[in-house]
């Protein structure tokens, strides 16, 4: 390399210093040189540190870290497949297995030692007991033990045609309807006043906030399941802030004098319908996955719970254009755009549910949850100052106050 | 390997169904940690009747063939008599040299334990650790060396001056001593180390038998030492794996041969660290129950017996056919953690 560096079609004498002072250091050197210095004395003190290891003074003989996940542990008739991965630094090799506190047979492929990172499948041929739990423990070569568990025994569905259109189906039943449903009350939201408009745009902002927090909670759960290498709570919260300036950056484009156009409201009911549809994504994640633990039972009850639920979603989504008359087609675009995540969540939860996956769309959630509730609120303190009030009146109080009640209560149906 | 994925439980069964060779078959599909070609079935793992045993058994078998390696069939009569001379008063002095050490155990297949082990030249070091055997009034001389990392001692039971109860002087990392004392009374007794906490020094391995026989011996019988015991592998005051002498299910996959008709004398002693209790229950024969073996008339014939940490028994039975006896834990948890075995009676 040295040497053949171009610079305005010269190629650069990298030993002579009398180039212009900008390409090269206080030292002489040239500034390519100096950059990769750093690097080649970090890898210097690597290859030291491995070849004496200093630190052997504090690890005498300790045993390795071994740190196992049972990533997923499907139910076919007459055994169990579970799949495991070794998030841990070392490579871990799992010795016996057992399952409810009982040796138990099996077949790990591929066999031996897993290295960092690797996956294996372990076929457990097993009676079990249909709606009873289970536990799978994995014991490795250090005796150390991994826990798996099925909380309601019930066949792991496969992905066919009739089971992924009852999976769609569920979606469409805590997702497309209810928002379809509360978008049917535009034309009633058309004939209320500035203050009825504003009370409904509150309301809004309250239940957003519902969510909001509902989605966090949700992304904090699913990111303890997250294997630890994965560090799923950072995760979340990542993906909330780049969500969340992402559609910032996305949004800023808009000049200020559109925002309040009927083009600008629509983009604002556009973003709700979005987050909304990010959030409606991780009930479907919960309804999938709870059908595929064999919760089918608990199942039933959740989706009319959530259809419930998220019928306010709709008047949350319609809010910002009560002013203006959208076409049916941009409703139905709307109503898509919240309620069809919910069906793909529930395909995601019920066939591969992944917690890194599960953390990151919910993360995405929460941020694009967040950006809403400022735009919602900027078109409510915009409108306050137009006239002189503070946005905090009582009558706004009251539908935020509202709003946060209504998903409040109505949770009361999915909660347990 | 990953043929058994499209087997069907029902094709399992019949697999099962078919007895011997069904079993063996999959045994066979069961040895995950070795390609098929590299390591075939164990010969002996064809012996389980999977229909009546379902697939609750570890996998793979441990290493019996390498230097030091400790088998659990060859344990079951490997008795210490110790190096004997003739005292001037024409008294039998027994003496042995044994140590305490650190080694690495495997307590299933592929599953490795931090242990603390008893060991002699002659029997090596392992756990449980050497048998000791002598006769009712032998003077006993063990000259103990700590050549482990932690402190510890021997405790014998049975009668002897109490200096000599191993609880005193705690032995350091080198540090000698030298327990000497007059075999009494007759009957099975046990040895473990006493340093606290107790719990660890036990759980980790430090125990042996101590058999003390009387005066003119017992009738002539093929005898076998069983040591129930336990580890928690992961250190979390619960035990993972039990067994007999150690391997969790060696029996089972190594059936010991028997002869119809022939006594059989069980030296039988309960080490197991953290459960209240361990238990020995026979299939298809009754035993005498000698509690302690202290006496020479039995106390009991059972097919089950229940007993606390350090209690042990002497039981002796003969059976009537040739088949094969299961021997277990009537706690069905430790059963199914390992602690289950086989005779294999041939007439």
């Amino acid at each position: 390399m040295a040497g053949d560096v171009p610079r305005d079609g010269v190629i650069m004498d990298t030993t002579r210093s009398n180039i212009s002072p900008s390409t090269e250091s206080r030292f002489g050197l040239p500034v390519w040189v100096s950059a990769l210095l750093p690097f080649v004395l970090l890898a210097a003190l690597i290859a030291v540190f491995f070849n004496t290891n200093p630190l052997a003074v504090f690890s005498g003989e300790l045993p390795p870290i071994e740190s196992l996940a049972l990533e997923r542990i499907e139910l076919r008739p007459g055994q169990f497949v579970v799949t495991v991965f070794n998030s841990g630094p070392e490579p871990v090799a799992v010795s016996q297995v057992m399952v409810d506190d009982a040796f138990w047979q099996h077949l790990i492929s591929p066999s031996g030692a897993l290295p960092r990172f690797g996956r294996a499948t372990i076929t457990i041929p097993y009676n079990w007991v249909e709606s009873e739990p289970h536990v799978i423990t994995v014991i490795t070569e250090t005796g150390a033990t991994f826990i798996g568990e099925v909380a309601v025994a019930a066949e792991t569905p496969r992905p066919d045609a009739t089971q992924f259109l009852a999976y769609g189906l569920l979606g469409i039943y805590i997702g497309i309807i209810p928002v379809g449903l509360g978008l049917l009350w535009f034309p009633a939201m058309r004939r209320m006043g500035r203050k009825g408009l504003n009370f409904v745009l509150a309301l809004t902002v309250g239940l957003l906030i519902f969510l909001l927090i509902d989605t966090a909670l949700e992304a904090v759960e699913v990111a303890g399941d997250v294997a630890g290498v994965f560090q799923g709570l950072p995760v979340a919260v990542f993906a909330a802030l780049i969500a969340w300036l992402g559609i910032t950056a996305v949004s800023g484009k808009q000049p200020e004098a559109e925002r309040d156009s009927s083009g600008g409201r629509m983009r604002i009911a556009a973003l709700i319908a979005l987050s909304i549809g990010l959030h409606n994504f991780g009930e479907g994640l919960v309804v999938g996955a709870a059908f595929a633990l064999g919760e089918a039972a608990l199942g039933s009850f959740l989706v009319i719970g959530f259809t419930l639920h998220n019928v306010t979603e709709g008047i949350g989504i319609a809010a910002p254009v009560t002013k203006d008359r959208p076409s049916i087609k941009s409703f139905i675009a709307l109503a898509a755009l919240a309620g069809l995540p919910a069906v793909v969540g529930a395909w995601v939860g019920g066939f591969a549910y992944s917690p890194l996956l599960a953390t990151i769309f919910l993360g995405v959630g929460a941020g694009a949850i967040w950006q809403v509730i400022v735009e919602v609120g900027r078109l409510l303190l915009r409108d306050a100052e137009r006239r002189g009030e503070s946005a905090a009146n009582w009558l706004n109080v009251a539908g935020l106050a509202l709003g946060l009640a209504v998903m409040y209560f109505t949770a009361y149906f999915v909660k347990f | 390997m990953t043929e058994l994925t499209s087997l069907s439980r029902r094709k399992f069964l019949k697999l099962g169904a078919l007895g011997t060779l069904g079993a063996a078959g999959v045994a066979a599909l069961a040895q995950p940690h070795a390609s098929a070609t590299e390591s075939p079935p164990p010969p002996d793992a064809g012996v389980i009747d999977h229909e009546a045993h379902g697939g609750n058994l570890t996998v793979g078998d441990v290493d019996l063939t390498s230097p030091g390696a400790f088998d659990p069939l060859k344990y079951l009569a490997a008795f210490d008599y110790g190096r004997v001379s003739t005292l001037p008063g024409g008294q039998t002095l027994r003496e042995w040299d044994i140590f305490a050490a650190d080694k690495e155990i495997e307590v299933a297949p592929g599953v490795y334990f931090p242990a603390w082990v008893y060991g002699t030249e002659q029997s090596g070091a392992h756990v449980p650790g050497p048998t000791f055997r002598c006769a009712e009034g032998d003077r006993l001389r063990f000259n103990f060396l700590n050549a482990g990392a932690h402190p510890h001692t021997i405790h014998f039971h049975g009668i002897h001056p109490p200096s000599m109860d191993g609880l005193t002087p705690v032995l350091n990392r080198g540090e000698r001593f030298t327990y000497e004392f007059e075999a009494k009374p007759f009957g099975l007794h046990l040895y473990h180390c006493h340093v606290p906490p107790l719990k660890r020094h036990i759980h980790k391995g430090l125990y042996g038998t101590f058999i003390i026989d009387p005066p003119g011996g017992r009738a002539p019988a093929r005898e076998m030492v069983m040591m129930m015991n336990a580890f928690d592998t992961n250190f979390d005051g619960e035990n993972e794996i039990y067994a007999v002498n150690t391997v969790a299910f060696h029996y089972a996959k190594h059936p010991i041969p028997i002869k119809v008709g022939e006594l059989i004398r069980i030296y039988l002693v309960n080490i197991t660290e953290f459960d209240p209790v361990n238990s020995f229950h026979l299939h298809s024969a009754m035993y005498r129950l000698y509690r302690t073996g202290t006496r020479l008339d039995h106390y009991e014939h059972t097919d089950m017996v229940t007993m606390g940490q350090g209690e042990r028994h002497i039981l002796e039975f003969t059976v009537e056919y040739p088949g094969r006896y299961m021997f277990h834990a009537h706690q069905s948890e430790l059963a199914e953690l390992g602690w289950l075995g086989m005779f294999h009676a041939t007439e």
